[in-house]
């Protein structure tokens, strides 16, 4: 079996608008638990889980909270939840299939750190997702699962839904927390971290929809038991978000060490049409391109390393034959020059000239020069951007000149061809 | 009248100004937020116009001129593009025969791109304010913007 069903064991077993359906289930038997534990227990637990963040940059989850923890005063949890990547909708499922699941993850992490109140940031094009979590908060109120002394103790906390309205930057921490307090979601210099001055300056935890959904996992099963699952690099199932080419398009859990092609040939039932896979995008459209060669790698935090690129959300978004790279990578770049939030030179300006460089490419009008500029300038905006946005998002360009050189010097001298022929 | 009850279901606190600009854009007919509504706000949360302006300015659900009833976005991010075999856009530009960005004469559609909207998986797909149509085929999308215009959703 290359799944494995954890996070998503609930999904169309329950009805996602019934807490009675998840607590049937044995759903808040967890928390129930960790409430009668000692927080610093719950934290070992999680450290010994080897768990890593699943929003994209795949930080040690527990490092960040206990580094959490030591703050005092009052402090916040946040909920990312703003799922922007193009070729990532996992948290969209978690949300729309099992609210409480996530719920029950944020309640973990704030008895353990000792926070007051979660935020959770939901993008404005989620309306269903939307809907269903605040159906799910209003129950966990009434039942008192939220609120003041949960349950019998004196553990009190408050969850609000805070909306995004289409901005792909949102999703970066500091971005997020100017969102929360009513601004434009421009980046602040770092430090101070979240962790340290977060949303209206106080210390501020924040984790994606799916990091959450593990906490449960891993308390339930212990720490020790959660870490044999995947392999040394990474721990625990991964929901990978499949699109592209492939037959079987869907959502896929799986434990981190099974590889890239066991996903698209044996879950996604291989490509459509009985056509060859030429390229393939890893983590949506700030991740690396690579050749079908390189698809016995295995999925996790080290292995793609070498490309300069993260594992990210989860997205493999399979191309067939039939399809040009550089109309991929014009795809990518249009996303960017969008989202970018103009904040720093590197990426306000870069990408205006990186498109108008891959357009000579998609064109037939590309020569030796515009690649040399390209290959610069792609690696000056990721070196010196201020965020993450910037400095991952030239990503399928750096890869691609890894991987596919010859393409782009095939493409050079058929625009020298062209323009020789057709002037 | 929509306005004012929308700020009545806030505390009076300036990190609300996005929720409530979120609300008006959505809940007015003409999907926009007008000067008049700008000015109202930010005396009603003791902020500058100029900030509310960079906050409507900065996000792209929001807008500061009228739209149509019905906000039609195209996705056109790499999945759903690998999955377009007959052309969403034009489909849809033809049906209403307006290009991306326009409004049609009688204000019933906007038609706009949209980045990913987390429905790769049934890919190609498309938004018509809070709904998502997935799976989508020519027929499928002509009979989407048959219904709307026949007033299926009034
Ligand atoms: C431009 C940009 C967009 C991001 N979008 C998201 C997102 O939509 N969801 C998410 O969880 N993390 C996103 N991240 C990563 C977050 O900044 C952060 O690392 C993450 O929420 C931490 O949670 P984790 O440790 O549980 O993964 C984004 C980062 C950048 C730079
Ligand atoms: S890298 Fe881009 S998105 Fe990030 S701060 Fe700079 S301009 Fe804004
Ligand atoms: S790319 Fe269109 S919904 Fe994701």
């Amino acid at each position: 079996m290359i799944e494995r069903i954890e996070l998503t064991k609930r999904f169309d077993k329950i009805d996602p608008l019934s807490i009675k359906n998840y607590l049937d289930f044995g759903g808040y038997e967890v928390f129930k638990k960790a409430l009668k534990m000692k927080q610093e227990d719950i934290l070992n637990e999680i450290a010994l889980s080897r768990i890593t963040g699943r929003g994209g940059a795949g930080f040690p989850v527990s490092i960040k909270m206990k580094s959490f923890a030591k703050e005092s005063g009052f402090k916040y949890v946040v909920c990312n939840a703003d799922e922007g990547e193009p070729g990532n909708f996992k948290d969209r499922y978690l949300m729309e299939k099992d609210p409480h699941q996530i719920i029950e993850g944020i309640l973990i992490s704030a008895f353990s750190t000792g926070a007051s109140k979660c935020f959770i940031y939901i993008r404005g094009e989620y309306a269903k997702a939307i809907g269903i979590m605040k159906n799910a908060i209003k129950q966990a109120y009434k039942t008192n699962h939220l609120g003041m002394n949960i349950l019998g103790s004196n553990f009190s906390f408050e969850i609000e839904i805070r909306r995004g309205a289409g901005a792909y930057v949102c999703g970066e921490e500091f971005a997020l927390i100017e969102s929360i307090e009513g601004k434009p979601g421009r980046t602040r210099v770092k430090p101070p971290f979240p962790t340290q001055v977060g949303v209206f300056d106080k210390p501020t935890l924040i984790n994606n929809v799916e990091t959450f959904c593990n906490l449960p996992f891993i308390l339930r099963i212990g720490g020790t038991e959660y870490s044999k699952i995947g392999n040394e690099y990474a721990s625990g199932t991964k929901l990978i978000s499949l699109t592209g080419n492939v037959k079987n398009k869907g959502l896929y859990e799986v434990p981190y060490g099974r590889t890239i092609r066991e996903v698209i040939e044996v879950l996604g039932g291989g490509v459509n049409d009985n056509k060859k896979i030429s390229m393939v995008q890893l983590g949506g459209a700030c991740g690396a391109i690579i050749p079908e060669s390189l698809l016995d790698m295995d999925i996790d935090n080290e292995k793609f390393n070498i490309f300069d690129s993260k594992m990210g959300a989860g997205a493999i978004i399979v191309m067939d034959e039939s399809f040009d790279m550089f109309d991929i990578i014009l795809k990518n770049m249009e996303f960017f020059q969008h989202e970018t939030c103009g904040k720093c030179m590197p990426c306000r300006e870069g990408h205006i000239q990186v498109l108008n460089l891959i357009k000579k490419f998609v064109r037939y009008s590309a020569n030796e020069k515009d690649y040399l500029s390209l290959e610069s300038l792609a690696q000056v905006i990721h070196e010196t951007a201020l965020c993450g946005l910037g400095q991952t998002s030239m990503t399928s360009i750096i890869s691609t000149m890894k991987f596919f050189k010859e393409d782009y010097q095939q493409r050079i001298k058929e625009s020298l061809f062209k323009e020789e022929y057709y002037g | 009248m929509i306005l004012q009850k929308i700020l009545e279901s806030y505390p009076v606190s300036e990190d609300y100004l996005l929720e409530i600009l979120i609300d008006v854009d959505k809940q007015k007919e003409n999907h926009f937020i007008s000067e008049e509504e700008i000015t109202i706000i930010s005396n009603h949360l003791g902020i500058k116009e100029s900030h509310v302006c960079s906050v409507v300015s900065f996000y792209t659900l929001l807008s500061t001129t009228p739209r149509g009833k019905y906000i039609i976005q195209i996705c056109k991010d790499v999945p759903c593009y690998l999955n377009d075999d007959f052309n969403v856009l034009k489909t849809v530009e033809n049906e209403l025969n307006i290009k991306v960005n326009d409004t049609t004469r009688n204000q019933k559609f906007t038609l706009e791109f949209t980045a990913c909207i987390g429905c790769c998986d049934e890919a190609p797909a498309m938004r018509i304010n809070d709904s998502t149509y997935t799976n989508l085929t020519r027929e499928k999308v002509i009979k989407i913007i048959n219904d709307y215009k026949e007033g299926k959703y009034d």
